[in-house]
């Protein structure tokens, strides 16, 4: 089993550890957001508290979210080894910067995640912890078990101009943290050819845009029109 | 033309370096190096030190002639080193700014000139093939379909210059590496070792303390060969599957 260590020590198999949990956390980012998105529906949370409740309850969920909590944890901790490697093997810096052969977000792929990670850990924090201990209004709509109503949090949340904020800009971290991550990913599986690399850039710009501005909608939504 | 020129002097490896200016007069028709050797021969009259710089061929083969100028290694002109820079693409007045490779694993020798030596122990590690040399064998003996020949005769163009690490924010050698595992890897005469290689290749490369790629894709911009980076996602697929699927290791 030797080998297994030592693919995971390269340098080729940290980056695999990196672009397989990173594709998996853009899986989970679509599936996140089309749970948030019932959010802006005009039901006073029924839906989605209802969705909440599924999403922390059916078993088969729950095991990939342990997952979940898994690959975020080992993205962030082989994120910051790669980023303290990469900043001693540079040394020193030159006198004149030049930005015209990479893209800044390629350039600083660890500071964004490090801020996605901060964002995270509040994120978690507010809501998810919340769900999980029990410290929520139960509520009950008709024709179901009484669930936690996630949707007042959020809601008071969402009002607060300072968080709403923070979330967005949160967003536009994520956004430059896929910009190049995405395409970056399927590079380091090894996977490049003329035929379908332009197509899984194009992807993964379109992706970088939608999906964060999906998430930054809904706060700046409830801000103004709740 | 009259240039001001920002050149990085230092007296060895420990020693701390700084800028020192110069004011040199050239014309457009001279190649960068050219240059460099006008403001040389002024010093050497002047009995001061030289500006230390590596060159060799002056033709664009041997890499030796590397040096940063305005932050882009080996100079603004795409797909040139600096022996192949001319000097009609500044302007009269311009200011300079020349500076050596920086990273870890290049240590400087004095001023402008680096110890690539680890790129030699990558290629010692397995950038060879395993045969007894005798005469030269008959040129279409092993068939190589067309395509496959352009493919690795792009690969081999790579001169070793390690401009890629230069530009790389991270110093990683692997569109070098890359490179020379690809060459061999993707003919006949390499096949044999192909699996064995790229560990050996690759283990070196970590062990000279080179950074992770992140894919910036400043490699490949600033190659005065204009290596491709496919070259490094060809060999991290050679390298996965040699790691999983070969009983061979190093
Ligand atoms: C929503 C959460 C996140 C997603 C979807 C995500 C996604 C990705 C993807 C797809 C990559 C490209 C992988 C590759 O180049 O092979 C990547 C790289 C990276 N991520 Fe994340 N990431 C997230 C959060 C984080 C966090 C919390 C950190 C914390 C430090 C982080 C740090 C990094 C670093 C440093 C890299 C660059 C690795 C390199 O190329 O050297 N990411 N991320
Ligand atoms: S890949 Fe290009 S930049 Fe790197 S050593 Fe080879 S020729 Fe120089
Ligand atoms: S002197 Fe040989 S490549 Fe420039």
């Amino acid at each position: 089993m030797k080998w297994i260590t030592k693919l995971f020590t390269s340098s080729i198999g940290k980056k695999l550890v990196m672009s397989l949990t990173g594709i998996f956390l853009i899986l989970f980012l679509i599936v996140h957001l089309v749970g948030n998105l019932q959010l802006l529906s005009n039901d006073g949370g029924e839906s989605f508290n209802i969705y909440a409740k599924f999403m922390t309850s059916n078993p088969l969920i729950k095991t990939v979210s342990y997952g979940l909590y898994l690959f975020i944890v080992l993205h962030t901790i082989q994120g910051i080894v790669l980023l303290l490697q990469n900043r001693s093997a540079k040394k020193s810096r030159y006198a004149v910067k030049t930005n015209q052969n990479a893209s800044w977000a390629s350039r600083n792929m660890g500071p964004l995640g490090i801020i996605i990670f901060v964002f995270i850990v509040i994120h978690m924090v507010q809501f998810w912890f919340k769900m999980k201990t029990g410290a929520l209004d139960m509520v009950e709509y008709a024709g179901q078990d009484a669930v936690n109503d996630l949707y007042t949090p959020v809601y008071e949340a969402f009002k607060n101009i300072y968080f709403v904020i923070f979330y967005v800009v949160s967003m536009l971290v994520i956004a430059f943290h896929l910009n190049h991550g995405f395409q970056s990913a399927f590079q380091s599986l090894g996977l490049n050819h003329k035929k379908y690399t332009p197509f899984i850039k194009s992807l993964g710009k379109i992706y970088s845009i939608l999906v964060p501005l999906g998430f930054a909608i809904i706060p700046v939504w409830f801000y103004f029109f709740k | 033309m009259k240039l001001k020129l920002k050149v990085w002097r230092q007296k060895s490896a420990n020693d701390k370096g700084y800028f020192e200016e110069h004011m040199v007069t050239a014309n457009e028709h001279m190649s960068f190096l050219e240059m460099i050797d006008v403001l040389n021969e002024e010093l050497i009259s002047q009995k001061k030190d030289p500006v230390a710089f590596e060159h060799d061929c002056r033709e664009g083969i041997c890499g030796t002639c590397n040096m940063v100028i305005n932050g882009r290694p080996h100079g603004p002109s795409k797909g040139t080193t600096v022996c192949q820079l001319h000097m009609r693409v500044f302007n009269d007045g311009d200011t300079i700014v020349i500076e050596p490779w920086r990273a870890k694993s290049f240590p400087i020798i004095k001023d402008l000139v680096v110890d690539r030596s680890a790129f030699d122990r990558i290629i010692q590690a397995g950038g060879y093939i395993s045969v007894n040399t005798g005469q030269a064998p008959d040129g279409n003996a092993i068939p190589i379909e067309q395509a496959v020949a352009a493919d690795a005769f792009d690969s081999a163009a790579c001169i070793g210059c390690g401009a890629c690490v230069a530009a790389c924010p991270n110093a990683s050698a692997m569109l070098f590496t890359s490179a020379k595992v690809n060459h061999l890897n993707s003919l006949p005469q390499g096949k044999t070792e192909a699996t064995i290689r790229v560990q050996k290749m690759v283990a070196q490369m970590d062990l000279e303390g080179f950074g992770n790629c992140s894919n910036t894709g400043a490699c490949e911009v600033e190659c005065p060969k204009e290596i491709s980076i496919a070259n490094i996602a060809a060999m991290n697929r050679d390298y996965f599957s040699s790691m999983v699927g070969s009983e061979e290791s190093v």
